[in-house]
């Protein structure tokens, strides 16, 4: 085994810090990143932990692989048990966060307890300690980071930090590192506050050692040249990942207003789009670690609040989030999304959560008696946002009620009406993001049965969209996959093999903007095994590693059944998917929606493939076989 | 002709692959800080820029070594280290105006990039030509495309109907 990484748990409460490294067995089962993060958090947390409480874990992670020659292996990986959904918390970023904890010497970070005063970690050639971060209490994301590096005297310090979102214990907080990325979802800064966690400082010499060196660097060169030949990979470099949006916003397949219409519904739509971005914004494009596509943003903001304010971003998800509920042109957007990096905000959580709240303010549901004088008109967004990222961001006001994500909202929102659940859209209590599911039942299955809650990024099916001829999807898929993306057949398959797919991505480290996500050209299992062999001497099949993400994605299932009490009842799309025709678009999406019939079925198919029975619980079989039946087992 | 390493500021996305690729191939190992080529950054101002030897023809580090020890590699032209000679007083560390002339802390001995025998690695990884192995007849070339192009864009933009 080429790589030492280790594992530490760090208990804030008692100041004790252990290490382990890791027992090549549990590499086999779990790889690292995503994967070996369930099981720690699986062994570390007290079953029935409050997720704000000392028992609840933070586990960060860096994936197998990142750091290495695998092309674009920057990910970290962030997880505990969440404060938004109360089941799993786990979320993936990009940047050199990863990659510098690696050069530490490490790769899983456990911490447990809860420290009295602010403190940050200071994870460095092996050695962590735990200093005072009194004086970066109250700071931005921003600023935290700069501070430290100061403080510290070295500038290619990494952190991962939280803003005062998270020291405010707002559950939609999240974990920051560089000017752009963010372990976005499930509050995993909300864990941190809690902890008195405010950020995680790593700097490494230590250099990794890989198994075949000399193959690792031609490999690489080889892999890269054939991703670099896609043209997703052409249309990242130039637009990022808003290169999708003019094609989903045309096509009717953006939810405007909290998914009433799919027609854009207000000014222009022009001044939302990218090349508009390029003209007006843009100052440059960058890239994470080791990845030659560089698909992040960056801009300045020329008016407003912050002019002059430098940032990175936006992706389509500022688009569909922020632009969704009426800010409808990139200056109001972009301020948006920048404060809420500030202040470290979940903008796919908080937009949603803001969108929901202000349909039940159209309705008449709720007024500014409730919301504490502010205006929640669609017409009042760009007034809006500021003001209320704030008061979310301070937890004060209307904000301490949008900040709690879905399940906050709902319980404190319900006494004014019983069917705020339905205009609040989640599933299993995180928010879901503003795209059309309920004509692509492909889509509405995975958000619905994602481990995390609402998210395309457990299982997004992207390829459904391409009408790629059925053999083609036979061959990738082991079984039939209609190529109509509006068809209920093989659709379970499809979501499955996604699954499993991209948590065996999240385990080794890569972008999934450089795998089979985007692209049947881009790598995918045959080509991670080489990643895998060259770079840390394991050798695996394909089909060996499709049985690890059944195992991730299964340990991740027992986790929110364990903590949540997750069920088959969980695993559905929000009502509104059920019942409301979508309004506009061309012939095959117009008018139309899940019917309840075909998704029980195809639900029933999903459930069978994973080796769950009827009601989504594992089957002792299946606990057996993938070896979970000895968890937790407790080797680290 | 003899080739040397041309820098583009404007193209570096800041991704680090030189560096990763660098270490590597001289070291053994993926550690950037043993890389020859850096990747300097401002991070909240979105500037990223790399740094290497420029193998200066009137080399400060060659000049000032006590020993000897540096010396031109008349093959690639690079300024290339005798370790057999080298005694670690890091004076070529000193000396360098571009902090090109690295200590490997690992190794204790002073390192600096001498090409990776004339297929530099970083070059070889760049995606977006930030670096270049280009003939030094051509030194000036590329910069001077770039220039034609942006003109190119600005009259066509110019004349738009």
């Amino acid at each position: 085994m080429a790589l030492r990484g280790k594992v530490a748990v760090i208990d804030l409460t008692k100041g004790e810090i252990t290490k382990n490294s890791i027992p090549e067995k549990l590499r086999r089962l779990y790889l690292g990143g995503r994967g070996l993060q369930a099981y720690l958090i699986y062994n570390h947390l007290k079953p029935g932990a409050d997720p704000l409480g000392p028992d609840n874990v933070l586990v960060t992670s860096a994936g197998l692989l990142t750091g290495t020659m695998a092309p674009a292996a920057a990910r970290s990986q962030w997880g505990g048990k969440s404060p938004v959904t109360g089941a799993i918390a786990s979320s993936n970023m990009g940047g050199f966060f990863g990659s510098e904890l690696k050069f530490a010497g490490f790769e899983h970070l456990v911490v447990k307890g809860a420290s009295k005063k602010p403190v940050y970690l200071w994870v460095h050639d092996d050695e962590i300690e735990i200093r005072d971060a009194s004086h970066l209490w109250g700071k931005d994301t921003f600023e935290t980071q700069q501070i430290i590096r100061e403080e510290l005297g070295d500038e290619d310090i990494k952190i991962g930090c939280i803003g005062i979102a998270g020291e405010n214990l707002v559950r939609l907080a999240n974990f920051r590192t560089g000017p752009k990325d963010a372990a976005g979802r499930t509050g995993t800064g909300c864990i941190a506050g809690s902890k008195k966690l405010k950020a995680v400082a790593v700097r490494g010499n230590l250099g990794l050692r890989l198994a075949h060196p000399q193959k690792a660097l031609e490999y690489a060169k080889e892999a890269i040249d054939k991703i670099m030949m896609t043209k997703v990979a052409k249309a990242m470099g130039v637009d990022g990942t808003s290169y999708i949006w003019n094609v989903t916003n045309t096509s009717g397949l953006l939810e405007w207003m909290n998914a009433q219409t799919n027609k854009f519904p207000f000014g222009d739509w022009h001044n939302m789009t990218i090349e508009r971005f390029h003209e007006e914004y843009s100052v440059g494009i960058a890239a994470c670690f080791n990845c030659t596509v560089h698909c992040r943003h960056q801009f300045r903001l020329k008016e407003g609040a912050l002019v002059g304010a430098f940032g990175e971003g936006p992706e389509y998800n500022t688009q569909t989030a922020f632009g969704t509920f009426g800010l409808d042109n990139w200056g109001d957007m972009l301020l948006g999304w920048h404060l809420a990096n500030l202040y470290g905000i979940d903008t796919t959580g908080w937009c949603n959560a803001v969108r929901g709240c202000m349909e039940l303010y159209q309705r008449g549901i709720i007024d500014k008696k409730v919301t504490g004088g502010l205006d929640l008109s669609w017409s009042n967004a760009k007034e809006l946002t500021p003001k209320l990222l704030q008061l979310t961001a301070k937890n004060e006001g209307f904000g301490a009620i949008v900040g709690q994500g879905p399940l906050g909202i709902i319980k404190e929102l319900s006494k004014y009406s019983d069917k705020i659940d339905y205009y609040i859209l989640h599933c299993k209590g995180l928010g879901k993001l503003g795209n059309v599911d309920r004509v692509q039942p492909s889509f509405s299955l995975g958000i619905a049965t994602s481990t995390r809650g609402a998210d395309h990024l457990r299982s997004r099916p992207a390829l459904d969209h391409y009408h790629l001829p059925e053999d083609v999807l036979e061959k990738l898929y082991g079984g039939y996959v209609s190529s109509d993306f509006t068809s209920y057949d093989g659709k379970a398959r499809m979501v499955r093999w996604h699954e499993l797919t991209y948590a065996v991505v999240d385990s080794i480290g890569t972008c999934k903007f450089q795998t089979v996500f985007f692209s049947p050209n881009l790598p995918c299992y045959e080509e991670w095994c080489k990643y895998l062999l060259y770079n840390a001497g394991l050798e695996f099949t394909p089909e060996e590693l499709f049985d690890i993400g059944e195992r991730v994605y299964t340990l991740e299932r027992m986790i929110n059944q364990r903590e949540a009490g997750h069920t088959r009842k969980d695993d559905y799309p929000p009502e509104r998917s059920f019942k409301e025709g979508l309004p506009y678009g061309l012939g095959p999406v117009k008018g139309k929606h899940l019917v309840r019939k075909k998704y029980e079925k195809m639900l029933d198919e999903y459930y069978e493939l994973h080796g769950w029975d009827k009601d989504g619980i594992p089957t002792s079989g299946t606990l057996k076989w993938l070896e979970l039946d000895q968890e937790p087992s407790h080797i680290i | 002709m003899q080739k040397t390493i041309v820098v583009d500021y404007a193209k570096c996305t800041g991704c680090r692959l030189c560096e990763t690729v660098c270490s590597l191939f001289n070291e053994g190992e993926i550690n950037p800080q043993l890389a020859r080529i850096k990747i300097i950054r401002w991070e909240w101002d979105g500037v990223q820029i790399p740094t290497i030897c420029q193998q200066c023809d009137d080399a400060p580090c060659l000049a000032v070594c006590p020993v000897g020890a540096l010396h031109r590699n008349k093959a690639l032209g690079c300024v290339s280290v005798n370790y057999g000679k080298c005694i670690g007083c890091k004076v070529c560390v000193s000396a360098c105006p571009f902090g090109a002339m690295s200590y490997d802390f690992k190794n204790n001995r002073v390192i600096k990039c001498e090409l990776c025998d004339g297929d530099p690695m970083c070059v070889k990884f760049c995606e977006t030509k930030a670096v270049q192995y280009v003939d030094m007849s051509m030194v000036a070339v590329p910069k001077k495309r770039d220039l034609g192009l942006r003109i190119l864009t600005e009259v066509s933009k110019s004349e738009a109907p």
